[in-house]
């Protein structure tokens, strides 16, 4: 176990943990920050998609020794739950289940974030990474459309 | 009948006695910066006043709708409230919805069958309506007017000729004392204002800013994480197991082996994952140990010489088939698949003395602490169940393995426990949707129309693999529909519309290679087979010829079939769960190979409760019915399966998924379901569809694998 000093949704953390403890493990575990989520473990889903600087990174295989940037999760994504994604989210009604969400969302706010106003196949590329095993696709591309309008 | 409990009423509950037994989630981690999570709580309101099992109002005006039944997406948590809601001409925007726990006051907490609505729907109408009348009598007994010249709107109670109203808060506490009313009378469906209409998830704001809802969020002061590792592959068990090296890993509090498991019990997720590999197990055979290629050959074996359960006959098959001009003869086949609902399988469990507490996500709570109390002998009314949400289910939690587990683990090592599965747990753990087989044939007469018909499935541990009353059933003279089932190792569950998920695929594919043999439109083949039916029906008929009439008609108008040269389109049509629905679905062949373009689905669920609900069953149902019949796969190696992830085991995603229009059929009747019905078709459409473009018939699945996907 080791001492890592974190930037977490602006806030400094400090946590004692195994070096090779992914990232997601010391947000859900040790930060208590469970809107992030496990679904694979091995980078193939996105469920567990946070931001590094602003930039789209799975959280379960990034060991916290490596994480040399601040955190932003789904927790710290906007102050009152308004981010443009998020209200998209909503106006288009997005979630089934709502497991994946939190995931797609940090996702698509990367890459609104990096390019405003992307096309069309530029949202299918990035959000493609990202799995619904309830299938809600349609509106997860209908909603990130629309809060692309609103950057 | 509706049980009004008025002693049980909880008024003025203050926040500070939200630990007894709720969903709380308290943190107290060294330099944890996090919020405390939100807590939802029945009584938790100033002045709340209990009006029934689904229903409280607070004298401040809030309406607190309880939803009984477990949520996995299928939008019940705002359903259900609408239906209350609009008896009780309720206010939308001042209804809280809250998760009730388990409890015996509610007759049927379950998610599964695609069942819930049509159960409860007159049950909820009453509770509302109920409600309303008592609020109704408490106004008019304040004005001293009869209360026939009263009514309910927007959570007022009027009396018209005086302009008199007063809200629902203010007459809630005098109201609750009214006498119950044993009748009441339920709005004309042209009066709904909120029924039908499109009402947005009541959890989605906690849902986009993560808030913990689910049940691997659960939090709970002094509970340990378990990992559970289980034998690799079915068929074998324990044979030694050496523990000592993970026992001793950092963080790891115990390590105990039970059944054929052995959980290694900690402080954290990552330290006890990181154990589990420590672990030194060896395994023995114990019952037969099966890979695909082995299943390969029984199916082709049972077929002939297996011993069949003949399930329904009607007339002489072997006549029609002896007299037959033509004969069709196909067989299709699907492979095992895992329900992989995205949270992956876990349960919270604290087994004290003499009770237990139990938390988490199950489509069966009743059936899950009914095993808990036979497990540990423990009484019923001793064990509390807090429901979480589900991430997805599938029908993967129908079963409650993961319960009976969470909850030994918790009385071996005597404290608090969380049970979790790792993705490659869930997909390695069994409880798939099981392997099939089926064999069609038809008998057709020289005019081309079917004379006889015979379909046998052969299923590894699938019971009856066969729906022997559904189309074309009843259609036909002279049929047999049998089964013939292998019991393996390899464990089986319902999975989202059981059964029918694969033998739809199959039954629509073939009937359009009949209609197709015949020289006929597969739509006009279909509708003239259920033309036969109702003026000539052969045996009984267990479908609403109706009903499917009509959803095949819309299917087809509003995909303008056979209308749209150059485009490939292909048809299919199911009946599931009580309701109908009828697909198109378009191909185009794009660099020599098929593409699945768009997707057409009308649907007969009965009265439409949530419009964008619905909607999201019916998209969900076909992006999963087509992402399954395309990519997904289990096979086996020597009792194991071969794929464990999501690198390996494919499921759909974005870039893959057909445009989607959704239409419903609005005939007046009461709600059927419609959390698996729009999933069947889908196959047979997609695969239907891929014929016209391609020339070639599609005979198993995932599709992907099959020649056509393939580049010459
Ligand atoms: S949990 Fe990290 S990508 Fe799936
Ligand atoms: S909403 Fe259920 S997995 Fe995406």
């Amino acid at each position: 176990m080791a001492i890592f000093k974190l930037t977490v949704n602006g806030k400094e953390q400090q946590v004692d943990v195994d070096a090779d403890t992914p990232l997601l493990w010391v947000l859900r575990d040790s930060l208590g920050l469970t809107g992030t989520k496990y679904a694979c473990g091995i980078a193939q889903c996105g469920a567990c998609t946070v931001h590094l600087n602003d930039v789209a990174v799975r959280s379960c295989m990034l060991p916290v020794s490596a994480v040399k940037a601040p955190v932003t999760t789904i927790e710290g994504l906007s102050e009152n739950g308004d981010h443009p994604v998020q209200l998209a989210w909503d106006e288009v009604d997005v979630p089934q289940c709502g497991y994946c969400q939190a995931g797609q969302i940090m996702t698509a706010a990367a890459l609104l974030k990096k390019k405003p106003h992307p096309s069309a196949e530029e949202i299918a590329n990035t959000m493609h990474g990202n799995i619904c095993r309830c299938g809600a696709y349609h509106r997860i591309r209908e909603a990130v459309t629309l809060a692309s309008t609103k950057m | 009948m509706l049980t009004i409990n008025n002693s049980s009423r909880r008024k003025f509950i203050k926040l500070s006695s939200l630990s007894a037994g709720g969903l709380m989630l308290s943190f107290k981690w060294s330099g944890a910066g996090a919020k405390t999570p939100e807590v939802f709580k029945p009584g938790a309101i100033e002045g709340d006043v209990v009006f029934n099992n689904y229903l409280n109002i607070a004298t401040d005006g809030t309406i607190t709708i309880f939803s009984p039944n477990p949520e996995l997406g299928q939008n019940i948590k705002t359903s259900f409230p609408m239906v209350v809601a609009e008896e009780l001409e309720a206010d939308w925007k001042k209804v809280k919805v809250v998760q009730a726990a388990l409890d015996n006051k509610f007759d049927r907490q379950v998610t599964g069958g695609s069942g819930a609505v049509p159960h409860s729907w007159m049950l909820l109408r009453k509770a509302g309506a109920t409600a309303k009348y008592m609020l109704i009598a408490a106004g008019a007994r304040r004005w001293g007017v009869p209360a026939a010249e009263c009514h309910a709107a927007d959570a007022f109670v009027v009396h018209k000729a005086s302009g008199k109203k007063l809200g629902y808060g203010e007459l809630a506490e005098e109201a609750s004392k009214m006498p119950v009313p044993e009748n009441v009378t339920l709005k004309d469906r042209k009066d709904f204002k909120i029924i039908g209409t499109a009402v947005r998830n009541v959890e989605n704001k906690n849902i986009t800013t993560g808030k913990p809802l689910f049940g691997l969020d659960f939090q709970r002061e002094g509970m340990l994480i378990a990992t559970i590792q289980r034998p690799p592959a079915f068929g074998t068990k324990i044979k030694s197991a050496d523990i000592a090296a993970a026992k001793a890993m950092p963080g790891i509090v115990n390590v105990v082996q039970f059944k054929n498991n052995v959980a290694v019990v900690g402080k954290s997720t990552w330290q006890v994952l990181k154990a589990k590999k420590a672990l030194k197990i060896t395994y023995e055979k114990d019952g037969s140990v099966e890979s695909t290629a082995d299943h390969e050959q029984l199916f082709t074996t049972l077929m002939d010489s297996g011993k069949a359960t003949v399930r329904r006959k009607d007339g002489n098959v072997d006549a029609a088939f002896k007299n037959a001009a033509k004969i069709i003869k196909a067989e299709y086949e699907c492979p095992f698949i895992a329900h992989n609902p995205m949270e992956p399988m876990n349960f919270f469990a604290h087994v004290k003395e003499d009770s237990v507490e139990l938390a988490g996500p199950s489509q069966t709570p009743a059936g899950a602490r009914a095993a808990v109390s036979k497990l540990l002998n423990i009484p019923e009314n001793k064990i509390s169940l807090e429901l979480t949400r589900l991430g997805g289910g599938f029908g993967r939690r129908l079963k409650f393995d993961y319960v009976t587990e969470a909850a030994e683990v918790s009385s071996l090592v005597k404290a608090p426990v969380k049970v979790i599965w790792t993705r490659e747990d869930d997909m390695m753990g069994g409880s798939y949707r099981p392997a099939v087989r089926y064999r069609f044939e038809a008998a057709l007469d020289a005019s081309g129309t079917m004379i006889g018909y015979k379909l046998r499935g052969v299923g590894i541990n699938a019971g009856n693999s066969t729906r022997e009353d559904n189309f074309p059933s009843g259609a036909v003279d002279n049929l047999l529909i049998d089964s013939v089932e292998y019991e393996s190792p390899i464990t089986t569950g319902p999975w989202r519309a059981p059964i029918t998920n694969f033998l739809a695929y199959a039954e629509q594919a073939f009937i359009d290679e009949v209609a197709h043999a015949a020289g006929k439109d597969p739509v006009q083949y279909r509708l003239d087979m259920l033309q036969k039916a109702r003026t000539n029906p052969a045996g009984a008929i267990k479908y609403d010829i109706a009903r499917m009439e009509g959803v095949i008609k819309l299917a087809a108008e509003k995909a303008g079939w056979g209308k749209k040269p150059g485009v490939h389109q292909g048809f299919s049509v199911y009946f599931s769960h009580r309701s109908y629905v009828a697909q198109v679905c378009e191909v185009a062949v794009e660099k020599g190979l098929p593409v699945v373009k768009k997707v057409f689905a009308a649907s007969d669920c009965g009265q439409v409760i949530n419009l964008t609900g619905a909607q999201q069953q019916v998209m969900g149902g076909i992006v999963d019915g087509f992402g399954h019949a395309m990519y997904s796969k289990l096979s086996f190696k020597d009792g194991a399966s071969e794929q464990n992830n999501f690198g390996a085991y494919r499921l759909v995603r974005m870039k893959e998924i057909p445009e989607i229009e959704a239409y419903f059929v609005d005939n007046g009747i009461d709600p059927t379901g419609l959390g698996e019905p729009a999933l069947p078709p889908t196959g047979g459409a997609v695969a239907n569809a891929i014929f016209k473009a391609t020339g070639k018939r599609l005979y198993k699945q995932p599709f992907i694998e099959q020649d056509v996907f393939k580049k010459a």
